[in-house]
């Protein structure tokens, strides 16, 4: 039974989101500093070096890291804030029970009683339904050590086949389409690249509010002479001050890219010797694109016809080049496409495996890049291996110490999992680090779905709004709260160092599984002591696969400040740039041109759904918000989701600045205040979607899903949008108290 | 890379290039984090006009050779460092006038009703005499707010760097550089339509698709 036992406020009131305000003490507290602990950023993929301070086991404040290479100190907000997510009020400090009769809706319970409930509800479910009826979700916040351990524990102690992760929701288009063009899946080029480049084209990245790092390489590149090309359907804040910016209508990515390929082809802007030596496909990918000239792609994605024509000349007569990619190209039916459509540029005019050349996804998540490696996507083990190919099933029996017929074999992606539970197929889950209540496409079919599990158990640090539906809580580990490393979005394997023990009851994610497994009669399969143990496991695991760790060790990573992946025997000084002297991870050295036919996305504006919507983030939020919605100064930076919407388009509909708009798709509707802006498209209109309920973007978008990536199409919907009224209460901005009395 | 302390003889100086912000705030949370503040936070970041544009623009103090603030203080209650940094209203002498908030040509100087006190940008007082960058600058993701040698910066980036400034018949000149493009030499080319023309009609509503 898993709809949530009390009304959403009264979860709410006793679990939050509170915010948290001041450091542990108050601003005045003058803190004697224990120790001051050099770790990572828990937030995006970049990964940022940070310090934190600590105080009697709390996390009190943090300074920067400047020795760490990649960001030298520099932090966004979330950053800067982070330490403000322990020592929270709402931190989960005791194993919960659902109970309709209890404040809140859970009673506090031991351990032992949370797990045999676990266990005994897996065993339940398992004899009943069948083994693959309970399932896992995980997600990519997880270290790697976690990552690995998750898709073992999932495979031996569960045994099931249905274990997905977050990252579904974020890089597996990215993933898939490097593998398929590149044969491997890993950024191509360390950061340090970027200031190399002659031209940088930022594809579907609002780099300066999800990857705020990356714009100072992004300028140390401009200040070198480079031209920035920026192509998004707003006028994001590095576009603003873009050579060239491409404004693309959302789900037409494609069309545009092969009409660069078109133009680069007819000028012959094109490096024959490597394409001759290094690449196959070349001739079908032409051909698939003869017809496609910028003024056919500009009637498609609303760009000046002369504007792709001018984007082509640059990036084909300009020595170096790179190209950055990120979830507006990705999150779309078409996200695989858009990828090998956008590194078909990059091979046709052989700018891979050179100083400065490169086309290359910017991995969003913490450990989106490392969490993607090891074996905790359904499709995938350790390695990055295939789960249905026998050679590599058999390679991990071998190191897993079981037989090859004990690991199931592939499972349901995160979202056709979700709708497998909904169809009553699924009928358990057990879930880590994921919060689909907020980040599916169509919550208010996920919260239906949650709502018919039998069974439902989370192990998370915050109650978050999927933890509404559970039926038993058990409080994990924060992120300062545990070692391992991951694996930024460059390559590189850094080393997460923990700051503070897990308060209260809370417990190591890690050590909640091993007990898990225990129970279930499987202990013997995870004989670890600690995660640098896991960690050791994990590299003999990936030893020979795709995503090569063998030769890493954590003192190495410390001491180097980070290694970047494949790094296959000791001793090896890793691999920074991919690809060098155009050898390509596919087995015959040579990467894939692909033939992309244009296609729609699932879903085009018609009549009654006359606008585009597109989603996405804010910088001082990070995805469902389960960690930034409870820190005050973020919340207070953007608190409530608004609808940018060109003048224009306003003003057709008798909509201004602050009004209340209803905006309505085929799936459901948010009511939100209006944020007239003249950076988007007259014909499109942007929600972030950070937040839960009737404040969720993603009650409006799509579940459609890429054919090969299964990356549902966050990035596209048709929506109407209609006033509903003036704002009822001003929304004081903080600061305008600044000027006064600094108030805040 | 750049090395986590300065010496003295090093010099480090402060830019400001408000055309990298990215509205980001980091700087904003970062400031009330320094040592010395105490959870109030001296710098603002101006939205300049969000219908029209993403341009942001972070203010600090940019610490004047002679402060106009200290200047028209009728309670000679602001003082500069020897090293130039002019410091928040003296506890004790500060009156709450506010004739350095409407006085500075900058816009710096706020009065806190909370302490009866004007208080501003302090340039990190704590951290750079250690030899360690503002709080602001040492996070700033795009490098709109820097703080390092001459030598690096000149190394590393390009435009001109400025410290004069023209206000009607005052003349200030400041501690803090701003940054202004390299003028290029030679007759101004009138009929270039340059780069960055897209930003007229960024969606090409006029140019037609």
């Amino acid at each position: 039974m898993a709809r949530p036992a009390v009304d959403e406020a009264t979860l709410i009131a006793k679990y939050g989101p509170h915010l948290n305000r001041r450091p542990p003490g108050g601003w005045d507290a003058d803190l004697e500093i224990d120790r001051v602990v050099e770790t990572h950023c828990c937030f995006c993929g970049q990964q940022c070096g940070i310090k934190l301070k600590v105080h009697d086991n709390e996390v009190v404040g943090f300074e920067p890291w400047y020795e760490f290479p990649f960001n030298e100190g520099k932090l966004c907000p979330k950053g800067v804030k982070r330490y403000l997510q322990g020592s929270h009020p709402d931190r989960l400090l005791t194993p919960m029970e659902r109970d309709e009769t209890a404040p809140g809706g859970f009673r506090k319970v031991s351990w032992d009683h949370a797990l045999d409930r676990v266990v005994s509800e897996i065993r339940r479910i398992q004899g009943t339904y069948g083994d693959d009826a309970f399932a896992m979700l995980s997600g990519v916040s997880l270290t790697n050590e976690k990552s690995y351990l998750i898709g073992k524990f999932a495979r031996l102690a569960l045994h099931t086949a249905n274990l997905d992760y977050n990252g579904r929701y974020c890089m597996v288009s990215a993933g898939a389409g490097n593998k398929k063009a590149l044969g491997m899946d890993r950024a191509s080029n360390p950061w340090s690249d970027i200031p190399l480049a002659d031209v940088v084209w930022i594809a579907g990245s609002n780099v300066a509010e999800t990857f705020p790092i990356t714009t100072s390489y992004i300028w140390r590149a401009r200040d070198r002479g480079a031209r920035l090309i920026v192509q998004d359907p707003r006028v994001v804040p590095l576009a603003r001050t873009a050579d060239l910016f491409l404004p693309v209508r959302p789900g037409s990515d494609s069309a545009l890219f092969g009409a660069v390929l078109h133009e680069l082809i007819r000028n012959d802007w094109l490096d024959h010797e490597f394409i001759e030596a290094h690449t196959v496909g070349f001739e079908e990918a032409a051909a698939t694109v003869a017809e496609m000239t910028p003024a056919w792609a500009s009637e498609i994605c609303g760009v000046p016809a002369a504007r792709i024509a001018e984007a082509a000349e640059w990036w084909g007569t300009s020595a170096t080049g790179m190209m950055l990619h990120a979830r507006g190209i990705e999150q779309q039916t078409k996200g695989v496409d858009n990828v090998v459509s956008a590194i078909n540029l990059g091979l046709a005019t052989g700018k891979f495996g050179k100083p400065g050349c490169g086309v290359s996804t910017i991995t969003g998540q913490g450990n989106g890049q490392g969490g993607r490696e090891h074996g905790h996507k359904c499709d995938q083990l350790p390695g990055n291996r295939d789960i249905s190919n026998p050679e590599h099933r058999e390679y991990v029996a071998s190191v897993w110490g079981c037989d090859e017929s004990d690991i199931p074999g592939k499972g349901l992606p995160a979202l056709a999992l979700i709708e497998a539970i909904h169809r009553g197929e699924i009928k358990g889950l057990l879930s880590i680090c994921f919060n689909p209540a907020v980040s599916s496409p169509d919550v208010n079919f996920t919260a239906e779905a949650l709502d018919r599990l039998e069974f439902y158990a989370t192990i998370d640090f915050f109650l978050s709004e999927s933890g509404h539906h559970a039926d038993i809580v058990l409080p994990g580990s924060l992120h300062e709260e545990d070692e391992g490393t991951s694996t930024s979005g460059e390559g590189r394997i850094i080393k997460i160092n923990a700051a503070v023990d897990p308060p209260g009851e809370a417990r190591r994610d890690w050590e909640i599984l091993l007990d898990i497994a225990t129970r279930l009669g499987k202990g013997k399969w995870f004989p670890y002591s600690n995660t640098k143990e896991i960690f050791e496991e994990l590299c003999r695991a990936s030893a020979g696969g795709l995503a090569d760790y063998a030769g890493a060790t954590w003192e190495r990573i410390e001491a180097e400040h980070g290694l970047f992946w494949p790094v296959p025997e000791p001793g090896h000084p890793g691999t920074p740039r991919l690809y060098e002297g155009g050898r390509f991870a596919h087995p015959d050295g040579r990467a894939r041109f692909s033939a992309v036919p244009w296609r729609e996305s699932a879903e085009v504006i018609d009549d009654d759904y006359p606008v585009w919507l597109t989603t996405g983030r804010v910088v001082s939020q990070y995805l469902s918000g389960t960690q930034t919605r409870r820190i005050e100064p973020l919340v207070a930076q953007y608190p409530e989701p608004l609808c940018e919407i060109h003048p224009r388009l306003a003003q057709e509909l008798g909509i201004t600045e602050g009004d209340i708009v209803r905006v309505e798709s085929r799936r459901g509707d948010i009511t939100l205040p209006a944020k007239v802006v003249n950076t988007i498209r007259p014909d499109t209109v942007f929600i972030p979607y950070h937040w839960p309920g009737t404040k969720a973007a993603n009650q409006l978008t799509i579940r459609a899903v890429d054919p090969v990536s299964n990356m549902p199409e966050f990035k596209v919907a048709a929506v109407r949008v209609t006033r509903v009224g003036t704002r009822s209460a001003v929304t004081i901005d903080r600061r305008d108290m600044d000027v006064t009395d600094g108030l805040r | 890379m750049r090395p986590p302390r300065y010496g003295v003889d090093d010099s480090p100086i402060f830019v400001i290039d408000q055309s990298r912000c990215i509205g980001c705030e980091a700087c904003v949370q970062a400031c009330e984090e320094c040592g010395t503040h105490r959870g109030r936070s001296m710098i603002h970041l101006d939205r300049i006009d969000r219908a029209a544009t993403t341009q942001t623009a972070p203010m600090i103090c940019m610490h004047c050779e002679d402060p106009t603030c200290a200047q028209v203080c009728p309670a000679d209650a602001i003082k500069q460092t020897e090293g130039g940094v002019v410091q928040s209203a003296l506890k004790p002498r500060c009156i709450g006038c506010s004739n350095c908030v409407l006085a500075c040509p900058f816009g710096v100087p706020k009065y806190v009703a909370e302490f009866d006190q004007m208080m501003k940008c302090d340039m990190c007082q704590d951290r750079t005499a250690e030899g360690y960058a503002p709080m602001c600058a040492s996070v700033c993701p795009s490098e709109a707010l820097w703080y390092g040698t001459v030598d690096e910066f000149t190394e590393r980036r390009r435009g001109t760097l400025l410290d004069a400034w023209l206000f009607g018949r005052q003349q200030v000149r400041t501690k803090v550089f701003t940054v202004v493009d390299d003028v290029s030499p030679g007759p101004l080319d009138a009929l270039s339509t340059g780069t960055g023309t897209w930003l007229d009609d960024p969606f090409g509503l006029e140019e037609g698709t």
